[in-house]
């Protein structure tokens, strides 16, 4: 009876079952990198804005601290998006005719909310609180990056799980001096593991990594 | 294609659709948030104003000194509460926060904002009001002064007294003597004066 494979099928059945591994793991590979990809996460991406406000200009150029307007930082879960009152405080006289800021304006008049668009937005089953880590020695800018450097804001970083645990797991890498803390600019030491355990003991920080510390 | 084949690929189809959905209404649960936009009132958002007059139990205002820096009609010239080196140093926080925009750090009215255009903010340095009662400055930031808007929404009653404090301590500061430095650390003071360092700049942070 002739034979229905030649010699070379072998081969070619050797090869096929190579190629099948390695095509399920650069479909891993590609999975895992997509995963984490900024167009998963969108890590580094603005968010349009109703108005362009920039932190850049506020922040970084007039050097008004984080708190005149997220007044909540200390003491709330949230840090709070300021009523448009906050903005009118200056507002009222300073480019009171531009007509960038008529939204603000329009808010102002008719006490409907100005609809920004929330850019950290983290998964609703993920519990955080601002207030339980800027008294512990985490700065703004440990998360939300140099927001005086942003025009309009940006999303820092992954807000994935793997991104909280990094700290959660090693404080030590993160924890600066509590009078840092509202210092967009604060730069590690060198000596930043040393200084951190250093820091971790006297604020007493035992961040939990169980479940139900986030997941609550 | 079977019949049997094609009912297990919908029904994966399926498995996976709701797999994906869950996700998305796990991530975006449909419960109300803070400040949150909710379509089911007419002004959109989630957070409920209070009904007018609402008193949260233990929250009635009746210390009329705390609360509104006058007894009897008139400013008071006292704290409601000791003044110490922690509430001096709060003040210090909340004064830095919430004036130095516009009163600049030592307090002269030349804040980042007013040079941006703003009407000119006081100047704590002022004689009318170096000679201020305590109750003025706590009134202002409650309610506002001509150009300057109302800080009752930003700053708690206690800060606005801890601010009022280290105002006082601004004003101290740049109408310091040498007198009235205590003896014991006063060649330390004439040794600043006599230096390139600003004293002033070093007292008022």
């Amino acid at each position: 009876m002739a034979q229905i494979f030649p010699k070379s099928a072998n081969a070619l059945a050797q090869a096929s079952i190579i190629v099948a591994g390695a095509l399920a793991a650069t479909a891993g590979g590609a999975l895992y990198w997509l995963q984490r990809s900024p167009y998963v996460t969108r890590q580094h991406e603005t968010r349009e804005q109703p108005v362009p406000f920039s932190h850049q200009h506020h922040v970084g150029g007039i050097g008004v601290d984080c708190r005149y307007c997220h007044t909540a930082v200390e003491k709330s879960a949230k840090a709070g998006i300021p009523p448009t009152k906050t903005c009118m405080n200056c507002h009222a006289q300073i480019w009171n005719d531009s007509p960038t800021l008529e939204p603000v304006r329009q808010s102002f008049r008719d006490g409907k909310s100005i609809a920004w668009t929330k850019v950290n937005d983290l998964p609703d089953f993920a519990y955080f609180n601002h207030s339980a880590h800027v008294n512990k020695g985490m700065g703004c800018s440990t998360c939300h990056g140099r927001i005086d450097l942003q025009p309009l804001a940006w999303q820092e970083h992954s807000l994935q799980m793997e991104w909280c645990l990094e700290c959660h797991r090693n404080p030590e890498k993160f924890v600066r001096p509590q009078d840092q803390v509202f210092n967009v600019a604060w730069q590690a030491p060198a000596n930043q593991i040393e200084v951190g355990k250093e820091l971790v003991k006297k604020y007493g920080l035992k961040p939990r990594t169980s479940c139900s510390t986030c997941h609550r | 294609m079977s019949a049997r084949r094609r009912n297990l690929l919908a029904g994966l189809v399926a498995v996976v659709a709701l797999g994906a959905g869950c996700r998305q209404d796990m991530h975006d649960q449909p419960r109300l948030k803070a400040q949150a936009r909710s379509e089911f009132w007419r002004d959109d958002r989630a957070g409920r104003p209070l009904v007018e007059g609402t008193i949260p139990r233990g929250h009635l205002r009746e210390d009329e000194f705390l609360y509104t820096g006058r007894q009897y009609g008139q400013f008071v010239n006292a704290f409601p509460f000791v003044i110490d080196q922690k509430r001096m140093e709060r003040g210090r926080d909340r004064y830095n926060i919430y004036c130095a925009p516009c009163h600049g750090a030592t307090g002269a009215g030349n804040g980042m904002v007013v040079q941006r255009g703003y009407r000119a903010a006081g100047n704590f340095h002022q004689d009318r009001l170096r000679n201020e009662r305590l109750g003025y400055f706590y009134d202002v930031i409650a309610n506002g002064f001509g150009a300057m808007p109302d800080y009752a929404a930003q700053i708690g009653v206690e800060d606005r007294w801890a601010i009022v404090a280290y105002i006082r301590a601004l004003q101290l500061s740049q109408h310091a003597r040498l007198e009235d430095v205590p003896a014991a650390r006063r060649a330390e003071a004439e040794k600043a004066l006599s230096g390139a360092a600003p004293a002033a700049a070093g007292a008022a942070h």
